[in-house]
């Protein structure tokens, strides 16, 4: 497969949290605005290319018995540094992401695509196959964000959309409103796709 | 070289690795994040004090305010606000353990007569879109100029003078309990706060 396609499996077909349902807790849990999906998803990216280079630069060097210490100890390493880099200069996205930056060590697109792809894989595959499921993951969690935030506050990225006369639908901000957006988009994806074929 | 001894030092490496790495982004972010802060600080105490001219986050009194339940001391901490020298204003953080969810950390600041200024909330985490809403200036602001012994610190619902938030009482209540029982720790002290010298001045 050429470097495109790689890229481009994670954004559609193989997209992490529309497709593969993977990375659910993350997803469901901080997409409570836009902003916050992206910034959960950014930094997800990071660490997801960060280890898909190293575990792919170390493929012949870990011994088999010992790949899932090995790559948690790289993920782990790498959202450390994302966590301080974001303590230290973006401190409000900081704040509102709180416990969820040290949850990404356990999110299983990450370890996935280590097991999966990168230590099976030459350096540029596995980065072409970290920055499109990276990519996806932040689309996924963008449109779920905006979807909450659009009818859970009446505001898109912080600017008000609907008119002062707009009353928020609360639900979408709780924690139902995150299976019930995820459910609707899930099933739009599938209509899309069903038309198509 | 096989089996056990290479698994060893393989993962030894990586961890030694990872260790190098973390130590160089902790020595590279370590002042940064020590410097927003003290910023944080800065601007909750320039929104809960009067204008001032001296650093109150340098001008600080730490009292014992009682014992937690291991018997060590619980400290206040007092930002001293001053102009041409003189003490304007003092603030104090609150801190309400009775929210929805979890402490809300509070930012309470008063004038030499004891009046409320100010309060910032820091951090909370009541439930968005109803309990959040005690970090809405309308909430916030009626707290401005009242004095201990001037109003009913308690919510309207409990025959108070402070506005509840509709399908929310729970955290206001937390707040104003919080608020009240700081102004009252401050009235109690205030002979210290403002005669103590400062930690360093």
């Amino acid at each position: 497969m050429s470097l495109m396609s790689e890229f481009r499996k994670g954004l559609w077909r193989e997209n992490a949290v529309f497709r593969l349902l993977l990375g659910l807790c993350p997803t469901l849990a901080v997409t409570t605005s836009a902003e916050n999906g992206l910034g959960m998803g950014f930094a997800t990216t990071f660490v997801l290319l960060g280890s898909n280079i190293v575990v792919s630069l170390l493929r012949k060097v870990i011994p088999p018995k010992v790949r899932i210490p090995a790559f948690i100890v790289i993920i782990a390493s790498f959202v450390t540094v994302v966590q301080l880099c974001m303590e230290a200069y973006f401190y409000d996205l900081y704040k509102a992401l709180g416990i969820f930056i040290p949850l990404i060590v356990v999110n299983c697109v990450i370890l996935g695509r280590a097991e999966a792809f990168a230590s099976k894989n030459r350096l540029l595959p596995a980065v072409a196959d970290g920055l499109g499921m990276g990519t996806g993951f932040t689309l996924a969690l963008f449109v779920l964000g905006a979807v909450r935030e659009l009818f859970g506050s009446g505001t898109l990225l912080g600017y008000a959309v609907f008119g002062s006369g707009y009353q928020p639908l609360l639900l979408m901000i709780l924690p139902p409103g995150a299976f019930i957006a995820m459910g609707l988009l899930l099933a739009c994806m599938n209509l899309f796709d069903a038309r198509r074929r | 070289m096989n089996g056990l001894p290479r698994l060893v030092l393989a993962l030894t490496l990586i961890t030694l690795g990872a260790g190098l790495l973390l130590s160089l982004v902790e020595s590279q972010t370590r002042e940064p994040i020590a410097e927003q802060r003290r910023l944080e600080t800065l601007r909750a105490l320039q929104t809960v004090l009067p204008p001032f001219d001296n650093s109150p986050d340098a001008d600080t009194v730490e009292l014992v305010a009682g014992q937690d339940k291991k018997g060590r001391d619980l400290k206040r901490t007092f930002f001293r606000g001053r102009k041409d020298g003189a003490v304007t204003g003092v603030a104090f953080s609150v801190v309400a353990p009775d929210g929805y969810s979890g402490n809300i950390t509070m930012m309470v600041g008063v004038d030499q007569e004891g009046r409320v200024v100010g309060l910032e909330i820091l951090s909370h985490a009541e439930t968005p879109g109803l309990g959040d809403k005690i970090n809405r200036d309308e909430f916030k602001g009626q707290f401005r100029g009242k004095t201990l012994a001037g109003a009913d610190w308690r919510v309207k619902k409990d025959g108070g003078d402070f506005d509840q938030i509709t399908g929310a009482t729970i955290s206001p209540r937390a707040v104003v309990k919080a608020v009240h029982q700081g102004l009252q720790f401050f009235h109690d002290h205030q002979a210290e706060v403002l005669a103590a010298q400062g930690s360093h001045q």
